[in-house]
């Protein structure tokens, strides 16, 4: 399990790629990252990247409420990106979307170096699909 | 009812959250033996690490005590998991089963632990006795391909 943080200054957004597995015992590891991140970064828009999630209990539904607290009482937002089905069948069942929007983008690291932000058709798809379930 | 097992396993371990993934882990390579879908999988892996986390976060709060595991195969693809602990017990199980109710909000438990439970497994009955222990059991009956024995 690990978290690679990758701040955007100008735009005030950090981002949190999240790998491995969330439970219990992996939260206390990410939530001590993520928060040292967001004191240091200050930021507006958090976004939380699932794609290399694993695993995810109601451990992982903790940990976007406790992030969604913080960075609320900043006036940001919270968006919770790329989660694999199954997970994201367990942020439904949280109504995690009432809090943090799910959204589909391209994480980080996959971005090519010179780095365009030209989104792909797949992206643009999915995200469209997003928006239905986010109703 | 009464049915013999076709295969079962039992587990004991002590309460430290490092045995949540080895639970999990441990019910899945159990239940290979089926051949399982994925999400099938998935989904008890995470109503085990619901159980077995319940027992280290609240039923031994303060100490580490034993949690024990059982799997059961019965057959038609029927799994039967039971999890058990004797640390402090529940107050009222109908309202510890309510979706979003936590004895522990300040440590960002979000008090879906049962609600997930319940709607990744077929059936679920807690028996609890305060100070005494809780017993969670869990059945599910997989779209299983492969017919055991
Ligand atoms: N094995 C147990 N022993 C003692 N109390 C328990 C046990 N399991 C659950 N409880 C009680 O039932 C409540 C609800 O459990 P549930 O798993 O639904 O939510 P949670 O553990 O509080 O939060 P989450 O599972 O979302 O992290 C707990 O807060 C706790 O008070
Ligand atoms: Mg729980």
């Amino acid at each position: 399990m690990d978290v690679k943080i990758f701040p955007e200054s100008e735009e005030r957004k950090l981002t949190a790629v999240i790998y491995g597995d969330i439970d219990h015992h992996t939260a206390k590891f990410i939530r001590g990252e993520i928060d040292a991140a967001i004191r240091e970064h200050n930021p507006c828009i958090l976004v939380l990247d699932f794609r290399f999630v694993t695993f995810m209990d109601s451990s992982g539904i903790g940990l976007v409420m406790g992030r969604y607290k913080i960075i609320h009482e900043l006036g940001g937002e919270v968006l919770t990106a790329n989660p694999p089905p199954y997970i994201r069948r367990v942020m439904q069942l949280a109504g995690l979307h009432r809090l943090s929007r799910i959204i589909s983008c391209p994480t980080p690291e996959e971005i090519p170096r010179g780095g365009s932000d030209i989104e792909s058709s797949d992206t643009i798809a999915a995200e469209k699909q997003l928006t239905q379930e986010n109703k | 009812m009464n049915k013999k097992a076709v295969n079962e396993m039992k587990l004991s371990f002590p309460s430290y959250s490092e045995n949540e993934r080895f639970s999990r882990i441990a019910v899945s390579g159990f239940l290979t033996q089926l051949d399982p879908q994925i999400d099938e999988l998935s989904e008890i892996k995470t109503a085990v690490s619901e159980g077995v986390t319940n027992c280290i976060v609240h039923a031994y709060r303060d100490t580490v005590g034993e949690i024990s595991l059982q799997v059961r195969i019965f057959d038609k693809g029927r799994v039967y998991i039971k999890i058990r602990d004797k640390g402090c017990g529940i107050d009222d199980v109908e309202k510890a089963m309510e979706p979003l109710f936590t004895t522990a909000p300040e440590e960002e438990r979000a008090g879906l632990g049962f609600a997930v439970m319940e709607s990744f497994m077929d059936k679920i009955k807690v028996r609890s006795q305060k100070g005494k222990g809780t017993t969670v059991v869990m059945e599910k009956t997989l779209k299983t391909r492969k017919a055991l024995r």
